[in-house]
């Protein structure tokens, strides 16, 4: 959808500067002149969202290094030399801590979104399987970052996850030890932990970066799922349109943002994590950040380990291969009306493997995790292949202007 | 910005005035805790004073203690040490003071051990106080005299001194 | 074509909502096993607005200091905080009295340990130079208490766990709350480490506090009741000594974007206005 910028410069400074690097031809087509189909509903905001609360990570951890040490002995009370005595410290930690579980919020409300509008089909496959990439480098920052306050969740949150690749067939002790450097999590790890913790954002930015670009070559996917077909009548330029909605949107994000760092700032921790890491006393209970509750609870579910992390691991990978999975033409579950049945109880599927992730794994749990796990992989591996063969889906609109212009006659009309 | 084809101009542009402007606000609140947090923290300031028992320093001897992360020489002046010092006529003097304003006891010179031209610490045991018997800064020559005033080479100012205490006549709080 | 935005409304409505469980749905289910849930206290220092009531953390402190201090570090706290705005608020010239009252341990001019007098600048000291060294002694390492207060918890279960991170009915004390009904749970008389709050009953601290046993000087009551629930404040102080700013902060930052929110409606009403 952006060809070759048509931005020309006003000054005689910028068309010479325009003309040795095209960086304002690049700004003008991404993110003014380019292409929005008029229809976004606001789910469509939390790509900017999610966009902001990277770079809002990013500053206030950079923020949070200039005083954190990492060393065993002195991690823990580094962490609450910020809360007592740094300058605003308290506020970063919090928002710190507190946004990456926002990041989450954000992350998985723009993935389900894509999941009911079929953001994922041709000719968005590469798109989507970056946004995967995505996650998962976000999961894995996510970990490492927990670790560092060196708290008892963080400890045994550590003993845990690195114990997942003791499940490797052969190689799965030496992996384990080469990733704690030594034989359980010490210093070496909480170093290592603390120096990955810290590039992988800006490989976020990478892959982001690739992820924004397959989206301005394919366009944005819109409610209806019908593709642009006239620009003029189809689509907004990004700014204003775009722009000032999406600050709308991040404004109002950050209200409830503001809410967890002012005033629940450690509702969504645990207070575990307020002991010191003591290798020779496992709490009671350990359950990982709420956001690797559902992937948790499949873990659990498997009653072999290797079987678990296969599992657990798959739960993820197979989000990269729904482009084909789907076989389904119509993209918005809008028209899908068996599909959005199955949709809503995947949802309430991913919502109750949470809730059954902070669960000790005993009786009912274990089974309903059973059932769970398996709607979870039924979803992609039988429903969502054989629903695109059977379904009947409704008429979808002939272009997205109709589907939102009143003028343009909005009456549904069949596809073709 | 985009739609001229708008109704009430003056109406629209102040709505957009008012948001742009609360919006740097906003950027602006968010700057300064980030600006702030690398000011010294609480626990540094509050590091701020060390005392020194100062009994055991010789006459002509001197001692450094290290105060707020920098040195401070405690210098036991000899009566010659303070006489040259009284004696310095201010017009001679890069940076005048007098030696009364530099001292509150005259046989003890307490300054900050750092050379005002780029931050090197001067050498001050007998021997290398240079020519003007106080210290000499190796890094790129500056002399200083027995009041710690700079005399000769690049440092643009005379030592500086700390604020200190008496607390009695053995012992000295800097800071 | 309403009819269609209403059903996607609808089920994105209830997604909302879904999802909206799924980020509260995450209990801080500490294992205060299975015994009674502790009561719930009114604190001034809870909600939106909360402060803390100074004389009670006063008081506080000085139940920490003549019962709990014989085997409880309170490390991450130095002798100035005592002064500093959103605590006790005592005087400097207390907190410097205060302070000369503790040994640190130190060097001298050559290198030699000494113990000197206590500054405002030094921390509360540790008791035990290990935890090792500190089970020796007491049998269980008496833990530190600067961040006690949020480091013990209770599962309140669900539903109620998610209605605590809600407006106007946020529930963040449990870990306070646990302090009181800890020390207000040795109900055995012929068994003084018998609790009814402790995760398996059994507490290698014996009961510390009997009625009398501290003395307030401002006519407040004398009794273990007041006792927990003083020294329990104090303990949320030492592990929040930022609430106060934050709450207030917050305050500003909630005014700030509710204003700025709104603005950017009518913005984007009017920017809008023309495409649909």
């Amino acid at each position: 959808m952006s060809g070759p910028s048509t931005f020309v410069p006003q000054s005689a400074l910028g068309r010479w500067f325009e003309s040795r690097l095209p960086i304002g031809g690049l700004v003008h087509s991404s993110f003014i002149a380019y292409p929005t189909p008029r229809n976004l509903n606001y789910f469509w905001t939390f790509g900017a969202i999610l966009s902001f609360m990277l770079v809002a990570q990013i500053i206030t951890g950079i923020v949070l290094a200039m005083h954190y040490t990492p060393h065993v002995d002195h991690a823990f009370q580094s962490v609450e030399h910020i809360m007592r005595d740094v300058n605003w410290g308290w506020f970063m930690r919090y928002s710190h801590a507190n946004g990456a579980s926002m990041f989450f919020i954000a992350v998985y409300i723009h993935m389900f979104r894509g999941l009911y509008y079929g953001s994922y089909k041709a000719p968005r496959e590469v798109l989507w399987i970056l946004g995967v990439v995505i996650f998962l480098v976000m999961m894995a920052t996510a970990f490492m970052g927990y670790v560092l306050p060196w708290g008892q969740m963080s400890f045994w949150g550590a003993t845990v996850i690195t114990n997942l690749f003791s499940a490797i067939p052969l190689v799965g002790d030496a992996i384990t030890t080469w990733l704690w450097g030594g034989y359980s999590v010490d210093n070496p790890t909480l170093n290592r932990f603390f120096a990955l913790h810290y590039l992988m954002p800006f490989m976020l930015i990478g892959v982001v970066i690739l992820h924004v670009w397959a989206l301005h070559v394919s366009g944005q996917n819109n409610p209806t799922g019908v593709e642009v077909k006239n620009v003029q009548r189809d689509t907004l330029p990004f700014t204003p349109f775009a722009t000032v909605k999406d600050s709308f949107a991040l404004v109002m994000f950050l209200i409830f943002f503001s809410w967890w760092i002012f005033y629940v700032p450690n509702y969504l921790g645990h207070a575990d994590n307020y002991i010191e890491a003591n290798p020779l006393v496992t709490p009671a209970h350990i359950v990982p950040e709420w956001y690797f509750l559902p992937f948790y609870a499949i873990l659990r579910a498997i009653p072999s380990k290797l079987g678990g992390v296969i599992a657990m691991f798959g739960s993820i990978a197979i989000l990269a291969f729904l482009p084909w999975l789907d076989t389904s033409k119509v993209r918005s579950a809008n028209y899908r009306p068996v599909y959005r049945v199955f949709f809503i109880v995947f949802v309430l599927t991913c919502i109750g493997l949470g809730y059954l992730g902070a669960m000790p794994a005993e009786g009912g749990y274990v089974l309903a995790s059973r059932l769970l796990t398996l709607y979870y992989f039924g979803f992609f591996l039988v429903i969502l292949p054989l629903l695109g063969l059977y379904e009947t889906t409704k008429p979808l609109p002939a272009t997205i202007a109709d589907s939102v212009l009143p003028q343009g006659g909005a009456k549904l009309q069949p596809a073709e | 910005m985009a739609n001229p084809s708008t109704v009430e101009p003056t109406r629209r542009d102040m709505l957009f005035i008012a948001t742009g402007a609360v919006a740097a606000v906003g950027a602006g609140a968010v700057a300064w805790p980030l600006v702030s947090q690398m000011n010294p923290d609480a626990s540094t300031l509050a590091l701020a004073s060390t005392e020194v028992d100062i009994s055991a320093i010789p006459e002509g001897g001197s001692l450094t203690v290290k105060w707020r992360g920098k040195p401070v020489f405690v210098r036991h002046r000899t009566k010659k040490e303070i006489d040259e010092a009284l004696a310095t006529p201010l017009a001679q003097l890069p940076d005048p003071q007098t030696d009364a304003a530099r001292v509150k006891k005259p046989e003890w010179l307490v300054v900050v051990g750092v050379c005002t031209h780029l931050g090197c610490v001067p050498l001050g045991a007998p021997g290398s106080r240079g020519e003007y018997d106080g210290w000499f800064c190796p890094c790129h020559g500056s002399h200083y005299d027995t009041s710690g005033r700079i005399r000769k080479g690049p440092a643009p100012t005379n030592l500086a001194v700390p604020t200190y205490d008496f607390l009695s006549d053995t012992k000295l709080r800097i800071g | 074509m309403s009819e269609l935005k209403d059903m996607t409304m609808k089920s994105f409505k209830s997604i909302c909502l879904a999802l909206a469980l799924a980020g509260a749905s995450i209990t801080p289910a500490l294992a205060a096993g299975a015994g009674p849930s502790p009561e719930r206290q009114s604190w001034t220092f809870a909600g939106p607005f909360g402060q803390f009531d100074r004389g009670q953390v006063q008081r506080g402190f000085k139940v920490y200091r003549e019962v709990c201090a014989a085997c409880h570090s309170i490390n991450l706290m130095s002798f100035r905080n005592l002064a500093e705005p959103g605590g006790p608020e005592f005087s400097q010239a207390q907190v410097k009295a205060l302070a000369a009252e503790y040994k640190i341990k130190d060097f001298d001019d050559k290198g030699e340990p000494v113990e000197r007098d206590g500054r405002p600048a030094d921390r509360f000291p540790k008791l035990f130079a290990n935890a090792d060294a500190a089970a020796a002694t007491h049998g269980a390492a008496p833990p530190d208490l600067s961040v006690m207060a949020k480091a013990r918890s209770y599962s309140r279960g669900f539903p109620m766990f998610v209605f605590d991170a809600f407006p106007g009915i946020a529930y963040q004390e449990h870990g306070v709350d646990y302090l009181v009904a800890l020390l207000n749970g040795y109900t055995k008389a012929d068994d003084p480490n018998w609790n009814a709050y402790y995760p398996g009953n059994m507490i290698k601290m014996a009961n510390p506090l009997s009625d009398g046993q501290v003395e307030y000087g401002d006519g407040a009551p004398q009794t273990v009741v007041q006792y927990a629930r003083d020294v329990s404040a104090f303990l949320m102080w030492t592990a929040e000594p930022k609430l106060e700013a934050r709450k207030r902060t917050g305050l500003n930052v909630m005014l700030f974007l509710f204003v700025f929110v709104g603005l950017l409606y009518f913005t984007k009403k009017r920017i809008w206005a023309d495409a649909h």
